[in-house]
């Protein structure tokens, strides 16, 4: 391994980066400071951090830690709020194969904005692809850490107004999906999801709708199979 | 709950996750050939999966109201023309979230 890679990888990775450090700082913060509320000491939503690297998952988590032991009820939760990681899993199979030893930390770092982030990736020439991802992965990662541990540690000297600063995350998602959208030649498989998931969300409220959304997502995009794979439409 | 149960907890929200984010990888491994229906899923789920995000992040958001249509949309729909008309990532996110929080600050 050449450092020269690396260092390139890095540098193409930072800037894409950029918008995820400024939402993960505030919403890790706004965690940090969530779990102190909760009455634990700054260990716990570090560790937590650490180790579960998964953000509504863990407001979930704080929750569930507040009321009476149920590790059944913690397992079925978390498989039940991370589910959608599974598809990210089948979206990046390709893309993780064959990366060496480095895939299992991209696959442990695979949360929505780092998901998002390399699925739509175009690695620039010259940069290793694997490295790229690797380091768009460490970079986010250490955000959530960074800002967890910020808000664990300081969060009650802190008393200014986040929700404006938290758009920033879902117009990066706009940003990719717009992006996903003009590099596509067919928009049928981004009007599923779009659709779908919007009619889920209308029928099953907020709370649930990311199960169904998905069931529908793959009963629509198997049901289209045949016309989407004819004449390579896809 | 005790400090043991507690730790228990957070590792079995650990463990949950991880099996999510890794099912994929370990059922089909590189090396052995992989079925062509999740061939074909691996390349129709990725702009499906990001529209799904994108509702993900409007979830919260009640439609109607006076302003017929939230700050989120507007600064979203402002975010969406910016990066098909520029294609440029900053301007996009500073303009929407400028915008957004503009919003917030007037209404």
């Amino acid at each position: 391994m050449r450092k020269e890679t690396l260092e390139r990888a890095a540098r193409a990775a930072l800037p894409v980066t950029l918008p995820i450090l400024a939402g993960f700082l505030f919403v890790g913060i706004a965690y940090g400071i969530f779990m102190r509320s909760l009455g634990f000491s700054a260990w716990y939503p570090i560790l937590m951090s650490i180790l579960i690297f998964a953000g509504s998952m863990q407001f979930v988590a704080g929750n569930l830690l507040t009321q009476p032991f149920d590790p059944l009820n913690a397992l079925l939760l978390t498989l039940l709020v991370n589910a959608r990681h599974m598809f990210y899993g089948i979206a990046m199979l390709e893309k993780y194969q064959n990366l060496g030893p480095k895939r299992w930390y991209l696959m442990f770092g695979l949360c929505d904005e780092t998901f998002s982030v390399n699925v739509s990736a175009e690695v620039p020439e010259g940069v290793d692809r694997g490295w790229f991802y690797f380091f768009v992965t460490l970079f986010d990662n250490f955000y959530w850490i960074l800002g967890t541990t910020l808000g664990a540690l300081f969060g009650s000297f802190l008393t200014f107004d986040t929700q404006g600063i938290l758009f920033v995350m879902t117009a990066l998602f706009l940003v990719i999906f717009s992006n996903q959208w003009m590099r596509d030649s067919n928009h049928i498989p981004a009007l599923v999801g779009l659709g779908i998931s919007f009619l889920a969300l209308m029928l099953c409220g907020a709370d649930r709708f990311i199960p169904i959304s998905m069931l529908g997502i793959l009963l629509c995009l198997t049901v289209l199979r045949p016309y989407l794979e004819k004449e390579g439409r896809i | 709950m005790s400090v043991s149960q507690t730790l228990l907890t957070i590792g079995l929200v650990m463990l949950g996750t991880l099996i999510t984010r890794y099912l994929a990888f370990l059922l089909f491994p590189a090396g052995r050939s992989t079925p062509p229906y999740v061939q074909y899923l691996g390349k129709v789920l990725p702009a499906a999966v990001l529209g799904m995000l994108v509702i993900y992040c409007y979830k919260g958001v009640s439609l109607g109201g006076p302003l017929h249509g939230p700050p989120e949309c507007l600064a979203g729909a402002v975010v969406v023309l910016l990066q098909f008309w520029k294609k440029n990532l900053f301007l996009s996110l500073l303009a929407g979230t400028g915008l957004y929080m503009l919003l917030l600050a007037l209404l």
